[in-house]
C-alpha cells in the first residue's frame, strides 16, 4: 500500500474506478450474512436474559460498536505517532480514515445507549460512567475530525491531526477512571460492561457473534475509506505536475497555443520529501493554451 | 535549558505586564462571569454556594482558553514563529518557559476568582493543603495541554473556534478532580480528596511529558 | 574554496506550489549576491530554503557545509533572515526585544546595544515599545536584532525597503563589512540601482529557476562568473 507508482513518462495511468477489490468483496459479503445471522440470533434465537430481558439485545450491538470504536482509536493514535516519525503518508491517512469510522462507530453507541436508557430508565439520557465517558470520548475526536477539515498544507494538516490523535487517546484511560470515581458512587443499573461472564449458551455466542461481524463491518469500512482518501490525493498530486510545468513556463517568453506540455518527470515529491523527484532543469514546458500564462503573480 | 526556559517565561510575563491583558480583559471577565451565573441561577446565599466549587473551575477553564489564545496568538504574529526558529533556543525550553508563564497568570487568576466568589457567594474555604494541591495540579495540567493545542491552533485561520473545541473535552477529567477535590477539601463531600489530586497530577506529568515532545513537530510545520 | 550556498536542482513546493522548480546556485564566501526578479519568482522561497525555514523537497542544497535534505535545522542559527515581518513583539520595548533576541540566539545584551547603535537607532527611542516606532525606526531595529547575531550568512528580502536615505547608506555598509569578514549575503530587491552599487554578482530568478547569472545591463558589476 505505500509504494507510489513512479511515472517515467508523461502518459497518466489508468485510474482505478473504485475503492472495491477482493478483499472488500470478501468482507462485504462475509459482513452482510454475519450480519443476518446475527439478526436472527440476536432476536430471535437467544433468549431473554433473567435480570435484564428483553434489553439485552442491545447489548448484542453497543458492545461490538463500542469496542470497535476504541479499536479505532488505538489505530489512529498508532497511526499518528508513526506518521510523525515516518512522515508517509499511509499513516497520516489510515489514521484519518479510522478516526471518521471510529466516530461514527461512537455515535452508535451512544445512540444505542440512549434507546437502551429509555426503554430501562424511561429516559434517553443518564449521567452514568459509560454514557457520559463515551460523550466525552466523541467530543474529543469530533475535534480531530474538524482540525482535519480545516484548509491547509498536507504536511501541516498530517502534522497537526497526529498530535491531536495523539493527545487524545491518552486522554481515554483518564477520562474513564476520572468518570467512573465520579459517577461510581451512584450505583445504576447498567448493561454497559463487556460481555457478562454469566453468559451462558446462546446469550455467549451471539455476544462474541455481535463482536465479530462488527469488526468485518469495521474493516470493510476502513479498506474502502482509506482507498478513497489515498485516491484523492493521488488526484491532487497530478495537479501538481500541471503546477510544475505551468511555473518554470513563466520565464518563457513565447507560448504557442496547441502544444500540449511535456513533462518529463517522474512524481515530485510532496512536502514531506519522502519521494524523490527527478526534475530536469532543462524542461522546456510550451503550455497548453487553456492556462492562462502570467508573469507575475 | 534552565536559562532558556526562563528567558522565555521572562519574555511571557513581561509581554502580559505591558499588555495587561490578563489584568486587565481576562479577570474582569472571570468576575463578570461569577456574577453572570448568579443572575442565571439563583442569588439566595444556598444556591451559588453549593455550586462553587464547580463554577469555580468553569470559570477557570473558560479564562484558559483565552489566556493561551492570547500567549500563542502573540508568536503567530509578525514573522515571530521563524525568528524563534532561527534561534538556538530548543522547543522543549520554548515549550516549559510558555507553560510556566501561563500558570503564574492562571494561580493569579485562581486566587482572585476565590476571593471573588468568597464575597459573591459567600463561600467559605477550609481544608487549603488539600485545596491548594489541587489547584496546583490542576493547573499544570491545563497549562500543559492547552500550550500544546495553542500552538497547534495559532497559525490557523479558524483558532479562535478550535482551541476550545480541542482543549475543552481533554480537560474534562481535570474538571471533574479538580471540583471534587475542592469539595471534599471544603468538607461538603466525603471521599478520598488526595486520589483526586493523584489523578490531576497523573494528568500534568503525562501532558506536560507528551507536550515537550510534540512542541518540536508543532513548530516545524504548525 | 568550498561554496557557502550550493544548490544543484532544488525544488521546494509549498503546499502544492512548486516555488522554486529546480535552482542551480553556488555562492561563494563573501560574496554579495543580488536576487532580482519578477514578483512570485521565488525570491523569498529561496531565501528561506538557505535559512533551512522552508524544506527542500527534492535536489541538492548544502549551506554552510550542512545537508538541507538532512539537518536544516542545523543552519538556522548560523543564519540571519530578514523578510518582511518585523519579527519584534510589539508590545515590548526596543530593548527588551533586543535583549531577548540576543539571548536567545546566544548572543549578549551587550551585542543587541551594539547594534541598535550601529543601526542608527536613536537612544530616546529604546525604551519605547515598537508598536510606537514608525515603519522605518522598526525596521532599523529588526535589523539590529539580525545584526546582534552575527550571523555567517545573510539572507534579506528587500532591504532597503521602508529605509530612508540614511537607512540604506547604514545598510550597504552593513553588507559592506559583512562581506570583509568574511560572510556571506544574498539579497533580494527590486532597487536595481542602489543594489547594483553593493552587489558583487547578480542572478535573476523566474519561474522557479535562476534563468540568468548575467550581471544585470545597468549595474557597474565586476565581471559575473557564472556558477
Amino acid at each position: 500500500m505505500t509504494t507510489t507508482t513512479s511515472r517515467a513518462a508523461s502518459p497518466v495511468p489508468a485510474a482505478p474506478t473504485g475503492t472495491g477489490s477482493r478483499v472488500t468483496r470478501i468482507l462485504g459479503i462475509a459482513s452482510l450474512v454475519g450480519v443476518a445471522v446475527l439478526v436472527l440470533y440476536g432476536l430471535r434465537i437467544s433468549k431473554e436474559d433473567a435480570q435484564l430481558g428483553e434489553t439485552i439485545r442491545i447489548l448484542y450491538m453497543h458492545v461490538p460498536t463500542v469496542s470497535a470504536a476504541y479499536l479505532a482509536f488505538v489505530i489512529t493514535a498508532i497511526g499518528s505517532v508513526v506518521y510523525l516519525w515516518k512522515r508517509s503518508e499511509f499513516w497520516d491517512l489510515l489514521a484519518a480514515s479510522s478516526a471518521e469510522i471510529g466516530v461514527l462507530f461512537f455515535a452508535l453507541t451512544i445512540l444505542n445507549g440512549m434507546l437502551w436508557g429509555k426503554i430501562t430508565w424511561g429516559v434517553f439520557w443518564r449521567w452514568e460512567p459509560r454514557l457520559t465517558t463515551t460523550a466525552v470520548l466523541f467530543l474529543t475526536y469530533l475535534g480531530y475530525l474538524a482540525a482535519r477539515a480545516i484548509p491547509t498544507s498536507t504536511r501541516t494538516r498530517g502534522t497537526i491531526s497526529a498530535v491531536i490523535g495523539i493527545m487524545a487517546v491518552v486522554n481515554i484511560p483518564i477520562v474513564h477512571k476520572a468518570v467512573d470515581w465520579w459517577r461510581g458512587l451512584h450505583q445504576e443499573k447498567t448493561i454497559f460492561g463487556t460481555v457478562d461472564p454469566d453468559m451462558q449458551g446462546t446469550q455467549l455466542f451471539t455476544a462474541y457473534l455481535g463482536l465479530t461481524v462488527f469488526m468485518l463491518i469495521f474493516a470493510w469500512l476502513l479498506i474502502h475509506r482509506f482507498r478513497v482518501a489515498w485516491l484523492a490525493e493521488r488526484a491532487n498530486d497530478v495537479g501538481l505536475d500541471a503546477a510544475l510545468a505551468e511555473r518554470r513556463a513563466e520565464g518563457t517568453p513565447n507560448v504557442s497555443a496547441n502544444e500540449t506540455a511535456d513533462v518529463s518527470a517522474s512524481e515530485t515529491a510532496d512536502v514531506s520529501g519522502n519521494e524523490s523527484a527527478d526534475v530536469s532543469g532543462h524542461e522546456s514546458a510550451d503550455k497548453s493554451a487553456g492556462a492562462g500564462l502570467e508573469g507575475a503573480r | 535549558m534552565i536559562r532558556d526556559v526562563a528567558l522565555v517565561a521572562g519574555k511571557d510575563l513581561r509581554l502580559e505586564m505591558r499588555s495587561r491583558v490578563g489584568i486587565g480583559q481576562v479577570v474582569p471577565f472571570a468576575l463578570l462571569v461569577l456574577l453572570l451565573f448568579a443572575f442565571a441561577l439563583d442569588p439566595e446565599r444556598g444556591v451559588l454556594d453549593r455550586v462553587t466549587s464547580g463554577l469555580f473551575w468553569m470559570v477557570v477553564l473558560f479564562c484558559s482558553v483565552l489566556f493561551i489564545q492570547r500567549s500563542f496568538g502573540v508568536e503567530a504574529e509578525d514573522g515571530i514563529i521563524d525568528a524563534l526558529r532561527l534561534t538556538g533556543l530548543s522547543a522543549p525550553s520554548i515549550y516549559i518557559g510558555k507553560v510556566a508563564a501561563l500558570v503564574v497568570e492562571l494561580l493569579a487568576l485562581e486566587v482572585v476568582l476565590a476571593v471573588g466568589v468568597a464575597i459573591f457567594y459567600g463561600t467559605t474555604f477550609g481544608g487549603f493543603p488539600l485545596l491548594l494541591t489541587a489547584a496546583v495540579a490542576a493547573t499544570l495540567g491545563i497549562a500543559g495541554s492547552g500550550s500544546v493545542y495553542g500552538a497547534l491552533s495559532a497559525r490557523l485561520r479558524t483558532r479562535d473556534t478550535l482551541l476550545p473545541l480541542l482543549l475543552l473535552p481533554l480537560l474534562a477529567p481535570v474538571l471533574i478532580a479538580a471540583t471534587r477535590a475542592f469539595e471534599v477539601g471544603m468538607g461538603r463531600e466525603a471521599g478520598q480528596g488526595w486520589s483526586w489530586v493523584a489523578l490531576l497530577g497523573i494528568f500534568a506529568l503525562i501532558y506536560l511529558s507528551l507536550g515537550a515532545l510534540l512542541f518540536r513537530p508543532l513548530m516545524e510545520d504548525a | 574554496m568550498e561554496s557557502v550556498v550550493h544548490l544543484r536542482s532544488a525544488v521546494a513546493v509549498l503546499g502544492r506550489f512548486p516555488a522554486l522548480a529546480g535552482v542551480d546556485l553556488d555562492v561563494d564566501p563573501g560574496e554579495i549576491l543580488l536576487l532580482r526578479g519578477p514578483n512570485g519568482a521565488g525570491k523569498t522561497t529561496m531565501l528561506r530554503l538557505c535559512a533551512g525555514l522552508t524544506p527542500l523537497s527534492s535536489g541538492e542544497a548544502v549551506v554552510l557545509g550542512v545537508d538541507l535534505a538532512r539537518q536544516a535545522h542545523a543552519v538556522r542559527r548560523r543564519v540571519g533572515l530578514l523578510g518582511h515581518a518585523t519579527y519584534l513583539y510589539d508590545d515590548l520595548t526596543v530593548t527588551e526585544n533586543l535583549d531577548f533576541w540576543a539571548r536567545a540566539s546566544g548572543a549578549t545584551t551587550a551585542d543587541g546595544r551594539a547594534a541598535l547603535d550601529r543601526l542608527g537607532v536613536a537612544h530616546r527611542l529604546w525604551s519605547l515599545p515598537v508598536h510606537a516606532l514608525s515603519a522605518g525606526q522598526r525596521r532599523r531595529v529588526s535589523f539590529a536584532a539580525m545584526v546582534a547575531r552575527r550571523p555567517e550568512l545573510w539572507l534579506l528580502d528587500e532591504p532597503h525597503a521602508g529605509l530612508d536615505a540614511a537607512g540604506r547608506d547604514i545598510i550597504d555598509g552593513l553588507m559592506r563589512e559583512a562581506s570583509s569578514v568574511g560572510a556571506t549575503v544574498l539579497f533580494a530587491s527590486h532597487e536595481l540601482d542602489r543594489a547594483g552599487d553593493v552587489a558583487t554578482r547578480a542572478v535573476e530568478i523566474v519561474g522557479g529557476t535562476i534563468t540568468s547569472p548575467a550581471p544585470p545591463a545597468d549595474a557597474p558589476l565586476a565581471a559575473a562568473v557564472t556558477p
